[in-house]
């Protein structure tokens, strides 16, 4: 087939219609909202103690955390699924959410007496920990990633990874509601690592599935 | 000449989202011209056909036009395909090119003409289903309108119309998985 034989076929085919890459991605926010809502809900729910514990600043700055996580990623994301878009910008974004850790692990370090670091940082839930913010955002995950494939990434396993931190962020603001532990040195070891699990699967899922 | 080209490749891009046949042709001639400038300039040893990396470009074009944003430059967003899909062909093949990265060497690629010889996209086309392969054929290599496509074989030019976009889409789709397929 000669180019010029191809080029009459996609232009006949120039009516069909695909929902815009900028949508579909808003749709699949939403979705992964509403799945991991869901699970969290069935799964775990909040603390009992969730009224009291809105008073508080370490438990309120767990959401700050997970939501700019999420927020940034998300913005990544769509410059990385779009071709040719500047990514630059929102790669530096991207540190807000570590840095607002690291400042809050300082504060915590300060405020708090070396003899308690220890108990703080292991908290009380490390295993739930480990296992729900996954398990909230692998459904997050898989939508995302299945928007990875209708859009276009060139780098298909960093976007995929960056699937992971969005639905890492996400599930661990639901997470959030639930935890007791509400000190930046947990919330700095054991999220960081429940986020990082999912990061690696959607690095995986990226070097696997994101075909086009 | 650069912004000229960029200027006026987003209009045709635009109408043909809006629907306009004849700007889309333009839009791809033009394309096709620019990315076989590029990518003869980037395959210098040869084991890659330039032409098949023009055709899996424009059907990525095609199939993936919902990503373009109207509001970004239309150039990049065609070298970005054009590199994905070029540094896919050298995978295919087993090498592992450099391929630079300057934008401004590509946007200064002139236009250039096709040469013919046997091509992928030919064994992508002999994959197809019975169905799609010769709605799609009769399309392209026959030059058939719609129309005259659905005459041919006593179908509904809708009928032709799912067809051929299945078809397309089956065939980006495969050079997409070719990817990784061979390692």
């Amino acid at each position: 087939m000669r180019t010029d034989d191809l080029i009459k076929a996609l232009d006949a085919d120039v009516r069909s219609r695909a929902m815009p890459l900028g949508l579909a991605w808003w749709v699949a926010a939403g979705a992964a909202t509403v799945i991991a809502a869901v699970v969290f809900w069935l799964a775990i729910g909040p603390r009992a103690d969730i009224a009291t514990a809105m008073h508080t600043m370490r438990f309120l700055a767990k959401f700050v955390f997970t939501a700019v996580l999420a927020v940034s990623a998300f913005a990544l994301i769509r410059a990385l699924s779009t071709p040719g878009a500047s990514t630059s910008r929102a790669a530096t974004w991207m540190i807000a959410a570590p840095l607002l850790v690291v400042i809050a692990v300082v504060l915590e370090l300060l405020s708090v007496p070396a003899a308690d670091w220890g108990t703080r940082l292991v908290g009380s839930n490390i295993a739930i920990c480990l296992t729900f913010i996954p398990l909230i955002g692998i459904g997050p995950l898989a939508v995302f990633l299945a928007v990875l494939r209708y859009g276009a990434p060139t780098r298909p396993v960093l976007a995929g990874m960056v699937a992971g931190l969005l639905a890492g962020g996400l599930a661990a603001t639901f997470y959030a509601a639930h935890c007791f532990d509400d000190s930046p040195l947990f919330v700095a070891a054991w999220y960081t690592i429940a986020i990082a699990i999912l990061a690696a699967l959607g690095a995986l899922g990226g070097r696997l599935f994101v075909r086009w | 000449m650069t912004g000229k080209d960029e200027a006026e490749l987003s209009r045709l891009m635009r109408a043909a989202i809006a629907g306009d046949e004849r700007a889309y042709a333009d839009f791809l001639h033009r394309t096709a011209a620019l990315v076989r400038g590029f990518a003869r300039r980037k395959i210098v040893q040869g084991g890659v056909d330039p032409e098949d990396v023009v055709q899996e470009t424009l059907l990525a074009i095609h199939v993936k036009r919902h990503t373009w944003r109207q509001d970004l430059a239309v150039l990049p967003w065609i070298y970005a395909i054009a590199r994905f899909k070029l540094i896919d062909a050298f995978r295919r093949r087993g090498r592992r090119i450099e391929i630079e990265i300057d934008g401004i060497a590509e946007t200064l690629a002139e236009p250039e003409a096709e040469t013919v010889s046997e091509r992928d996209i030919n064994r992508a086309l002999d994959g197809l289903p019975p169905a799609q392969r010769s709605v799609v054929s009769a399309i392209s290599v026959e030059g058939r309108s719609i129309g005259e496509t659905a005459a041919k074989f006593g179908i509904s030019e809708t009928a032709v119309r799912v067809s051929l976009h299945r078809g397309l889409a089956a065939i980006a789709k495969r050079f997409g998985a070719k990817r990784f397929g061979q390692e």
